[in-house]
């Protein structure tokens, strides 16, 4: 009897442990077969013998980050030929161009909600389109194995802060991705922000593109990311009443807890303390009120004073 | 060193001390001011300045705070801070009464200072709550706010860092007001400078109060 419980408990747990993650189409099982693995076995037609090479890094899928992505549920041969069933592929298959992100999300209506169209009109202002066209492709930051919608799903802004980061981190901390697209060496980056008070605090609790981007209203993730002379580098654009930071990082969790439990509740919950934006109207004029009777005070006493001299 | 009509009230260190601390909360409480009340329309000075002020300021009058600590362990200062409940509403009263109106009728103070008594019951009272109250949980909270790291995240449920900071914002206020109730209430004597004059020297002139 008790031996059940537990076999209860156990699935219970593991049913709950693996919520985030999604079980894979079965058709990708003969891709995956080599695509998660380090080596590849085929029969050498040459040689007449099994061989074991090196696959190719870039080809090596992660499943258990793939079944946590947005696309978990796809089979491989949604984008890619179904021609790749064929062992070995047919080389002429890297010729053909790859399906883009706008090739399905582009107008239709199950994805309006996330406003693809203006996300790619945006993003053709921002710098990265600017500088390198058409070939600075939406998977050179959303990779399309293995992205998730973070910044509408997450309850936690550390959790949206940590996963938008690392998506810029990907090419401006690794120089040999950066040169993917540059020439020159990446900047340090701890260097170019030295400016910035509490660097490290900065970094781990708001996101690059909060000063590196456009806010538009309408977006939930402004798109438009700026030349490095034009980022935001005025700290009350934040630290302030009317706080940036509200209608970009806590706007999704700020519409969602505020309809929940209010707004106090929802700044009093939040981890991160963000000077100057949490301005309470009330104790500002409770404050000032205190102030002003004291210095009425003193006025009183001080012209009862000079009066009685 | 006292003559018939001047005591010597303020040694060195705690003349040292007390214009530290006088310095360190100006900047503390200008730059405060500026960060609470942060807005692009509202700028006495860079947010940047702002914060990497008060942040050596605050660490300043922390430091300093210690000197306080040990100067009046090391030395008998610490007795002018003694006090007696029994009848302390009474004799807060009476203070009260002196400013109100006893002041006006040219009356006598009802504690007047000496040797052994440096401050009245209500000079007692508030330099009590503000060095050994406010102070400390300033510092205490002003160290949580420069390391969020050691501060508990959440205190049922509530965030640990917003209310850190909240108890940092209010205890700030209340100092601003005691300081400026501080100077006004300095200036009562025979001459408005007298008290200043006092703090500098070390010597409190009986006869110019």
């Amino acid at each position: 009897m008790r031996s059940s419980y537990l076999l209860i408990l156990i699935l219970f747990l593991i049913s709950g442990f693996s919520q985030t993650s999604q079980a894979m189409a079965p058709e990708n099982d003969p891709c995956l077969k080599c695509h998660t693995h380090q080596t590849i076995t085929f029969h050498n037609t040459l040689t007449k013998r099994e061989d074991k090479r090196l696959m190719n890094p870039l080809y090596i899928l992660d499943k258990d980050h793939f079944s946590s992505g947005v696309h978990a549920k796809f089979k491989c041969i949604d984008c890619h030929s179904a021609d790749y069933g064929k062992y070995p592929h047919n080389a002429e298959l890297k010729l053909e161009p790859l399906s883009t992100c706008l090739d399905c999300h582009g107008g239709d209506a199950k994805y309006a909600a996330y406003q693809f169209e203006k996300i790619d009109t945006e993003f053709q202002k921002s710098v990265h389109f600017q500088k390198s066209g058409e070939s600075f492709t939406c998977s050179k930051c959303h990779n399309q194995h293995y992205y998730q919608a973070k910044s509408r799903n997450s309850s936690e802004v550390g959790d949206i802060v940590k996963f938008s980061n690392e998506m810029c981190m990907s090419c401006h901390s690794n120089n040999s991705k950066f040169q993917l697209i540059s020439d020159k060496l990446k900047p340090a980056l701890s260097q170019i922000h030295e400016w910035l008070p509490n660097q490290e605090l900065h970094f781990q609790n708001v996101r690059c593109i909060e000063c590196h981007t456009q806010v538009v209203d309408s977006l939930s993730v402004s798109h438009n990311i700026l030349p490095k002379e034009k980022a935001l580098k005025n700290c009350v654009e934040c630290h302030s009443k009317n706080s940036m930071l509200e209608a970009s990082l806590y706007k999704y969790k700020n519409l969602q807890n505020r309809s929940k439990i209010g707004k106090l509740n929802s700044i009093i919950k939040n981890k991160s303390y963000v000077i100057g934006a949490y301005q309470n109207i009330w104790l500002n004029y409770i404050s000032i009120l205190i102030f002003l009777l004291a210095l009425a005070g003193i006025s009183i006493h001080m012209i009862a004073r000079i009066a009685k001299k | 060193m006292n003559s018939e009509n001047k005591i010597y009230f303020y040694p060195v260190w705690l003349r040292v001390w007390h214009g530290i601390n006088a310095l360190g909360i100006l900047v503390l409480i200008f730059t405060g001011i500026n960060m609470q009340y942060a807005n692009p329309g509202f700028k006495l000075m860079d947010f940047e300045l702002a914060v990497n002020g008060h942040n050596i300021a605050g660490i300043l009058v922390s430091v300093n705070y210690i000197l306080f600590i040990f100067g009046n362990l090391r030395t008998s200062n610490h007795k002018f801070y003694r006090i007696k409940l029994k009848g302390l509403s009474k004799r807060l009263q009476l203070q009260v009464e002196y400013y109100t109106s006893g002041l006006f009728k040219n009356q006598d103070p009802p504690f007047p200072l000496s040797e052994k008594r440096k401050f009245n019951p209500m000079q007692k009272v508030s330099y009590l709550l503000v060095m050994y109250l406010f102070i400390p949980g300033l510092v205490i909270t002003g160290l949580g706010l420069l390391f969020p790291e050691l501060i508990i995240e959440n205190v049922y449920q509530v965030s640990g860092i917003f209310l850190t900071a909240v108890l940092h914002a209010s205890l700030g206020f209340l100092v601003s007001i005691f300081l400026i109730v501080h100077l006004y209430v300095a200036s009562i004597g025979k001459h408005p400078l007298n008290n200043f004059k006092s703090i500098l020297s070390g010597y409190h002139d009986l006869n110019g109060h």
